[in-house]
């Protein structure tokens, strides 16, 4: 489990995050969300110290992340940025740099490093492809490989800044299906998602931030129903039920 | 299937290394026999156990033919070694040595030095390197202080490449002497090169690129851009920082021998990355033999196309370069219409 406490982060000498303190529970997928620049992708970027000007404390199972060297937090957290390259690069060169954390002299990826990236490929579906490069594959193949790189660093922790964006809807499902595995497998998944539906189906736990702190946290359902949801966003969400659960459509808020 | 993979993977790996190690050779070679007085094989093998006696072959083979080929092969190779690093590391494929100022520093410190009428051949390539490690040390403060962001280390390069050529200029203006002085270094060419300028070079450029050779995987996880880096452990700025540095140690001692060869990182690079791709692990040692192989043979037509009169290494690769270079940018328009 991951916990911050009276976290703040600043990027030259502007605060961003103000101040929060939250917990993201091992085997849960915990949801960030809120409008635009409201600091989820900061508070993300926090934890992997990323973000110069930091204080307050961040423990993962206890231990403070400050302490860990950025070799060893990369053996426990991994994390999947919001932009990513293309690089000129196979499919199985990228996953294997997943083991990079890991390499030590002669400075050479060893067999277990290998049978990692085998696994992780098998995992998303793309050893079929492992020898194709990057640039010639699909935006949700490309999403997939990312997401076998994370899991061949095998870490406790993944972190996702808007996994589903750019993907079409069938990989927006399978992407969020595979997170939901992770989680059920025992590993903290922390993402940013934007869409109310996908929140409602996939997140355990849900934190809703709005200009650098926290306006409400709690279950899927019961953020989404929260006043501050319309507060953060001007939106109004409509909730129906169907056979198989609870929906939810949003609306803009009508002008009084 | 995985085992067979990677074996197969270092099969291939081998044997395309062996063929670049064997063009090197066969450059080197040629290199050693030909030129305006020829040796044969056999009289090639009995001046080199000989070693450097009264036979006109031995003199020729130890004091001109070996200081010169030894130069090209490791001028090319530092050289590709330096532009590889640099196009991975800021992500730029018309990245080369001359980015980081490392040729405009060279310049300059070879017209003041020639300015103040020391025309040595020792004091030339110290002020050579010097001056290309500082104008690549100010580029790397210059990235320091942004972060080390790539934009800004190319931008800061061409920044500090433009002051640094101004100000050669104006002392080629005051001191025209210093102009007629270097202009061998300007052009670039191995034909002054010996023994004592070379040793301190090769001994930096060889420990340059086995460095290099040691940091593959870290180059290429750092040209999957800063945050994925980050997240996989390297201490991004660090390592930018540390690789631009290497990559000024090898340009710099290659120009303190050589002068400045145009194209040579840039072109080598690309050549070598169209032959065994993008990987690092393969890209450095391929580059390298590459390099050595690719200037050694232009040194070689330089000597041979005007026998027995001799063209400057860098006019003749300059001539291959400017169309190679308009060739890639053509190219790089179709691929992005």
């Amino acid at each position: 489990m991951i916990s911050i406490s009276e976290l703040h982060a600043s990027y030259e000498g502007a605060e961003i995050i103000h101040g929060i303190s939250a917990d993201f529970p091992e085997g849960k997928i915990t949801v960030l969300m809120g409008p635009n620049g409201c600091g989820k992708s900061t508070t993300l970027r926090s934890l992997l110290r990323m973000v110069p000007e930091t204080s307050g404390s961040m423990t993962l199972n206890g231990q403070e992340l400050e302490a860990l060297a950025p070799q060893a937090l990369a053996r426990r957290i991994a994390y999947l940025p919001q932009s990513r390259n293309v690089p000129d690069i196979t499919v199985e060169r990228l996953v294997i740099h997943g083991r990079f954390p890991y390499l030590s002299y002669p400075r050479r990826y060893r067999r277990e490093d290998w049978e990692k990236v085998t696994q992780a490929l098998e995992w998303v579906g793309l050893t079929e492809l492992r020898k194709r490069k990057m640039e010639n594959l699909s935006g949700g193949q490309r999403q997939k490989a990312y997401l076998a790189m994370a899991l061949a660093q095998d870490t406790e922790v993944i972190l996702m800044d808007e996994p589903t964006t750019f993907l079409d809807i069938r990989n927006q499902f399978e992407m969020l299906d595979r997170s939901r595995a992770l989680a059920d497998g025992g590993k903290t998944v922390v993402m940013i998602l934007h869409d109310f539906e996908a929140i409602l189906r996939y997140a355990d736990h849900v934190i809703l931030m709005k200009d650098g702190q926290i306006l409400t946290a709690g279950s899927a359902e019961q953020v989404l129903r929260s006043e501050e949801v319309r507060q953060a966003f001007g939106v109004k969400p409509c909730f129906f039920e169907s056979e198989d659960g609870l929906h939810c459509y949003v609306r803009p808020e009508q002008a009084p | 299937m995985r085992n067979s993979n990677s074996s197969c993977m270092k099969s291939k790996k081998g044997w395309i290394l062996v063929c670049g190690a064997a063009f090197a050779l066969a450059a080197a070679v040629l290199s050693v026999c030909l030129g305006a007085v020829s040796l044969t094989l056999a009289q090639l093998w009995k001046a080199l156990i000989s070693g450097p006696d009264n036979t006109a072959a031995a003199r020729i083979l130890w004091y001109a033919r070996l200081p010169r080929t030894a130069a090209s092969l490791l001028a090319g190779a530092g050289l590709a070694v330096s532009g590889t690093v640099l196009q991975k590391v800021l992500a730029n494929n018309l990245a080369s040595p001359g980015i980081i100022g490392v040729n405009a520093g060279a310049g300059l410190a070879v017209a003041a030095c020639c300015a103040f009428g020391t025309y040595a051949a020792w004091a030339v390539a110290g002020a050579a390197f010097a001056g290309a490690m500082a104008a690549a040390f100010l580029v790397v403060i210059v990235a320091r202080k942004s972060r080390a962001s790539r934009t800004t280390v190319v931008l800061g390069g061409v920044a500090v490449t433009a002051c640094l050529n101004a100000v050669t200029e104006t002392i080629i203006t005051i001191v025209p002497d210093a102009a007629l002085a270097n202009v061998d270094f300007r052009v670039g060419g191995f034909s002054a090169v010996n023994q004592t300028r070379l040793l301190p070079a090769a001994i930096l450029i060889l420990a340059g690129i086995a460095v290099a050779c040691t940091l593959t995987n870290e180059l290429d996880v750092l040209s999957l851009g800063d945050d994925t880096a980050r997240s996989l452990g390297l201490r991004v700025s660090r390592m930018r920082n540390g690789m631009l540095t290497l990559a000024a140690l090898l340009a710099g001692a290659s120009v303190s021998f050589a002068g400045i060869l145009g194209f040579v990182g840039l072109i080598v690079p690309h050549m070598a990355r169209r032959i065994v791709g993008n990987d690092s692990g393969r890209l450095i040692p391929f580059c390298a033999l590459l390099g050595a192989g690719f200037v050694t043979a232009c040194d070689l037509a330089s000597r041979l196309i005007f026998a027995p009169y001799e063209l400057p290494t860098g006019i003749l690769m300059s001539f291959l370069g400017g169309p190679f270079f308009i060739w890639l940018l053509l190219r790089r328009k179709d691929k992005q219409p």
